[in-house]
Formats: structure tokens, sequence, C-alpha cells
């Protein structure tokens, strides 16, 4: 270690290499998010709906996912897939499969206690007014849902961004696969570690900031 | 004029499990008519008004609205629930306020008023934007339109609350203690909107400990006691000449907190 010299050159002939494996990294985990709160949302109302052949298959779901860990499903799927002949996927398309179905796990929590926490005062002064199931769950239920939310919704997104990093493991071009691939062919393994984990760093301060406006642009509920 | 009254209910009955909280409640409210529900907690009038609005389901019995069943078609055994599409066509001719004011927490005053106009009755939004503000001036807040229900006292969102049920231009409005909530410095606002609004002619049934008021724009009261209706009358001879001793100490209760109201 104190033989170590840096060289940050190497950073300098690989930074655009670097910021687009970051943004790809951005790009899968907000992917996977959007996948996610739809597959969460059409979960959590299978929950509540009462009724146990919609509810039983999705508690499993949600219980196999939340058991499992992460990586074991990017194998299962990259993998196991083909098995199936389903070869129609290519690796980034298995990764963002894989890491929607595991959001939707979550979210089908987040949703789940967040449909269940809205006064039901809301649904009666709806229903007053005259509108239907749906619209009272479009334009009352779901908007209050979302604002209740979004904390929980932020935090899902900076862990899944977080998660993009085990894409690596199917080769998968993020910004920690190409981190190893330049130390790879460098071993300049101290620069280019530093300069990911301040990547990452960053990348996830500017998110949370960016979403905590947006909670603050949204906090007309106490 | 035709002779059928707007809203008219026989024999309607209600159970929560086991427990008969209406038993048989005969009640008529006629066009412009102010009909108010007086009796102890407990007596049934808010779940009765809940019936109307079929925020809850009467066992027995029928409501007509202009002389159509509320909520049901058939009879006997034969009586079915209409679908929620029917029963919602149904609830928009009925407006309600509750006690809690209910406003829509992340809408704007306006937006809170306009959201039936547009999705329910289907209205463009310049127009209901239009009707919001004529309504939300009318209960004295045209300048609180962009505020959230957050940023207003109790008595304006409960104004508020007034101004998006009228603006529905429903049959029938419905009070259910919508002053109960309130602070007692918030309560003469809220209800000097109703009387304004009983005045222009607005048909309303109302649930209300605020017997002064009562007395005073009410052109008919109904005392219920432990699910029925147990007199009824002009205020003068409900508040004057209470013929039970159950009216007489509900009366002489309400006469200790809210001071005399009597002929």
């Amino acid at each position: 270690m104190i033989d170590y010299h840096f060289d940050w050159s190497v950073i300098a002939r690989n930074w655009d290499s670097l910021l687009g494996a970051l943004l790809l990294g951005l790009e899968l985990a907000v992917i996977s998010l959007a996948i996610g709160c739809v597959i969460g949302l059409a979960a959590a109302y299978a929950r509540l709906s009462g009724r146990r052949w919609l509810a039983a298959p999705v508690w499993a779901y949600v219980e196999f996912i939340r058991c499992t860990p992460l990586l074991l499903l990017i194998f299962f799927i990259y993998f196991g897939l083909p098995e199936f002949d389903i070869t129609f996927l290519d690796k980034t398309q298995s990764f963002v499969l894989t890491l929607s179905l595991y959001a939707g796990a979550y979210m089908s929590e987040v949703f789940r206690a967040g449909l269940a926490s809205i006064p039901k005062q809301y649904v009666e002064a709806a229903k007053a007014i005259g509108m239907r199931p749906w619209q009272r769950q479009r334009y009352v239920v779901l908007p209050v849902m979302f604002r209740i939310t979004l904390p929980s919704i932020s935090n899902n997104l900076i862990s899944l961004f977080k998660d993009t990093s085990l894409a690596a493991a199917i080769a998968v071009p993020e910004l920690t696969f190409v981190a190893r691939r330049i130390n790879a062919d460098t071993f300049r393994v101290m620069e280019v570690w530093l300069t990911v984990s301040a990547m990452y760093l960053v990348a996830t301060y500017l998110i949370a900031t960016l979403l905590r406006l947006l909670e603050r642009r949204y906090a007309t509920i106490r | 004029m035709t002779d059928t009254p707007l809203l008219r209910a026989r024999g309607v009955r209600k159970s929560f499990g086991q427990v008969e909280v209406l038993k048989g409640i005969d009640l008529t409210v006629r066009q412009g008519q102010v009909v108010a529900l007086i009796g102890a907690s407990g007596s049934g009038k808010t779940t009765f008004l809940r019936c109307v609005n079929l925020l809850e389901e009467h066992d027995g019995g029928e409501i007509l609205l202009d002389g159509e069943p509320v909520g049901y078609r058939g009879e006997g055994a034969a009586r079915r629930r209409l679908s929620e599409a029917r029963v919602s066509a149904q609830r928009a001719r009925i407006g309600m306020v509750f006690q809690q004011f209910n406003l829509f927490p992340h809408l704007t005053a306006e937006e809170n008023v306009m959201l039936g106009l547009t999705k329910v009755l289907g209205k463009d939004r310049a127009e209901a934007r239009e009707t919001a503000g004529h309504w939300l001036n009318r209960v004295g807040l045209a300048e609180r339109r962009g505020h959230y229900p957050y940023q207003l006292s109790g008595g304006q969102q409960q104004r508020v609350a007034i101004a998006r049920a009228v603006a529905m231009q429903p049959r029938l409005l419905l009070f259910d203690e919508v002053t109960s909530a309130l602070d007692p410095e918030l309560v003469a606002e809220v209800l000097g909107v109703m009387q304004s609004l009983a005045e222009s002619g607005m048909t309303m049934l109302l649930v209300s400990h605020e017997m002064l008021f009562v007395r005073d724009v009410a052109n008919h009261v109904v005392f219920m006691d432990q699910g029925k209706v147990a007199q009824a009358g002009p205020p003068r001879e409900v508040f004057g000449r209470p013929e039970s001793e159950r009216l007489k100490n509900f009366l002489g209760r309400m006469h200790g907190i809210f001071g005399h109201f009597e002929e």
C-alpha cells in the first residue's frame, strides 16, 4: 500500500465509458422501478381484493422474492429461462425483468400499506359526489396514496440503483462491470474503485436530493 | 307542483349485526323544505342520513327520491341492490356534507369543488372552474381557492365542503353534524352559509345539535329516539309542546348546553 503510486490518468482515459456505465445503471433502476410500481400496484390490489384465489398466489410471489437473494434471482432468470426455450431476452433485458419482479414484490408491500392507510372518509366524500368505483380509485385513492408512499418509493429507487451493480455478475455493462474490466486491463485498482465509489455516492446523493424536492412539492397531506 | 315529495322514507330498517339501529323510519321531505333530525347520539340520525345517500345499505323499507327507489329495485325477496354505476348516479343527485369535512387532501379548494363537476357531470374545465369560483365566492372563500385543505381552518374547510356539495346542483343536501368537529368560534360562519342556502330554496335534511339554528331555520323537526321517530312537526310544536318525557329530557339537556331556545 505504501508503495502504491496513484496514476489518475487511467480515469481520464476511461471517463466516457465510466459515465456511460453509470447512466446505464440509473436507466436500469428507473425502468425497473416503473415496471415494479405497475406490478406492485396490481399485486397490492390483488392482496386487498379479499379473493383468496387472487391473493394467495400473489402472497407466494411476494414472499418468494423477498426471501431469495437478488443475485440468485438474477442467475435463476438469466440461466433458467433459456432452459424453457425463452431465449429472446438479452442479458440486459433479463436483468431488467429480474429487477422489476424484485421491485414489484417490495412495492406491493409499500402500496398495500399505503392503500390500507387511506382514511375511508375520502372515499365516502368521493362516493357522495357520485364518483364511480374506478373514478374513486383513479382520482382520490391513488393520488393520496402516491403522496403518502413517495418517501418509500424514493428509498426503493436508491436501493434499486445500488442493486444494479449485481448486473455485473451476468456481464451487463453497468458501472461495477466496467470498473472491473478496466481493473483487469490496467491493474489501477485503487484509482478505479475510489472513483467508482465516488460516482455511486454522488449519483445517489443527487437522486435523493431530487426526490426530496419532489416530496416537498407534493407534501399537501398533513 | 306535483304532490310527489322529493324524499320519502317508509319503514326504513337497518341493523349492524345484532343491533337494530333503525326500527322503521317514516319521513318526508318536500321540495324547498329544511328538515332537521334531532335526538341523542345513538338514536340513529346519522345512520338514517347515510342510508339516504347509500353510504349504508338499509335492510328493509324503502327510500324514494323523486318517487324512485334509492339503492334497490324489486321488492321483498326479489329485492336487489342496484349496480354501482346506478348507485353512483343516484348519489350524484344527493349532496352530503360530513362532520369531518372530508376534503380531498391532495387538491386545492377550487380543485375539490371542480372534481365532481368534471368527472361526474362531465363539464369542461373552464366551466367547472367558473362554477367552482361562483360557489367558493358564495361561501366567502374566493381568495382561498388555491389553498390546500391543510392551509385552511376547520370552518373554512367545511365551507369548501359545502361548496363542493352544492356545486353539483343536487336535488337534496344532507348535513351530518357539520359543526360538531369545529371550534366554537368557527361554528357561526358555517351555520351562516347553511342558512343562506336554506333561504335560497335549497332542500336540506340535516342532523344537528345546534338547537337555536334548528329552531330558526328548519321547517320541520324530527325527534328520533332509539331508532324510531318519536315526534315530528314544526319547530314551534316540537320545542314548545314536547309529548314525551324523553324529548323533554333531551331538550332540557340541550337547554343547559346551548341556552334558551323555546318559544
